[in-house]
């Protein structure tokens, strides 16, 4: 494996091992530009989170029927709301922080088996009852149902 | 009835292609190496062999990075059962932006700016072809952006390790006497 480096880049590796002596100290191998291009990354990095990762939590509960809301629910207290739906009653559960669908008299209950939703944003869709749990954040611009 | 005669086409082979073939097996190697750490998500990589695509790019030029960049793709790829597969094209399309980055930030002013600059540069690149293939190929739609965040937090991070490790390399006496 040795004997097939490149020369130079070998010396390169064997220097570097030494350490110490000549090869200077990490951050001396930092110029000025590379500074400026770290932190304009990390100003990158940043807002692709709050850009693209944005309304993370969540504050309250919107249960609609056929599009139109029905009650809005803060998520500070936890309660049970019942709502009717086309099929009979949707029963809908809040806890601090969190809400889902306890039950709902659809034939296949995918909103129901869907659990707890957390993210603003997210969605348990009872379609044959046309329900709808959704949660909303403070800036809740973005849309799991269009994204 | 005329004798056939044997043929035979010689490749001459220059001190360029032995170079380039050298820094791309140490790339290869790397890459292969790599390829056994367990990786959070699939994509996110410490690339390693950037260090030596950084390394021939700043001693021998773009000419010879290129050359050893997608060959360390190709090759690398064939080694570790990959060619062809979705992650080979994902990765030739990062190597292209990456290489077209490259391009451009060896120009930059080596008083200011150093080899960790161009390595994050083109680590950047890197995830914005990787990601723009999967976009318009693999999942056609919007929701590969969702993983924007993770892959632009990991080619920071590893655009100036690599950088780092490059410039260190490029730093010792060895560099500047073995020219």
């Amino acid at each position: 494996m040795k004997a097939g480096l490149p020369d130079d880049l070998r010396a390169l590796f064997n220097a570097a091992w030494r350490g110490g002596e000549a090869v200077q100290a990490w951050h001396q191998a930092l110029k000025v530009g590379d500074w400026l291009v770290l932190l304009l990354g990390s100003i990158v990095v940043v807002s692709s989170y709050t850009l693209l990762w944005r309304g993370g939590v969540a504050d309250r509960a919107i249960v609609k029927r056929d599009g139109k809301t029905i009650v809005e629910l803060s998520l500070n207290s936890a309660r049970k709301v019942s709502v009717d739906g086309a099929l009979g009653v949707t029963v809908i559960e809040v806890q601090p922080g969190r809400a889902r669908v306890l039950s709902d008299p659809g034939p296949r209950q995918y909103c129901v088996q869907q659990g707890w939703l957390t993210r603003a944003g997210s969605v348990a869709i009872c379609a044959p009852s046309h329900i709808t749990l959704q949660l909303g954040g403070r800036d809740a611009n973005y849309d799991s149902l269009n994204y | 009835m005329p004798t056939m005669t044997r043929s035979t086409i010689e490749l001459p082979v220059t001190e360029d292609d032995r170079r380039i073939a050298r820094y791309a097996a140490a790339a290869i190697a790397l890459t292969v190496a790599e390829a056994a750490l367990p990786s959070p998500l699939p994509g996110i990589k410490p690339g390693l062999a950037n260090i030596i695509v950084l390394v021939v790019l700043l001693r021998h030029g773009w000419r010879d990075a290129a050359w050893v960049s997608l060959l360390r793709v190709v090759a690398g790829s064939l080694v570790i059962g990959q060619l062809f597969a979705p992650g080979f094209f994902l990765a030739l399309a990062g190597s292209f932006t990456s290489l077209g980055v490259l391009a451009l930030a060896v120009h930059l002013p080596r008083r200011w700016f150093g080899a960790v600059t161009i390595s994050v540069l083109a680590a950047f690149a890197h995830i914005g072809g990787q990601l723009l293939l999967a976009r318009l190929w693999l999942v056609p739609h919007d929701g590969v952006f969702y993983l924007l965040p993770l892959f632009a937090t990991a080619a920071l991070v590893f655009g100036a390790l690599n950088g780092l490790i490059a410039a260190h390399l490029l730093a010792s006496p060895a560099a500047n006497s073995a020219h």
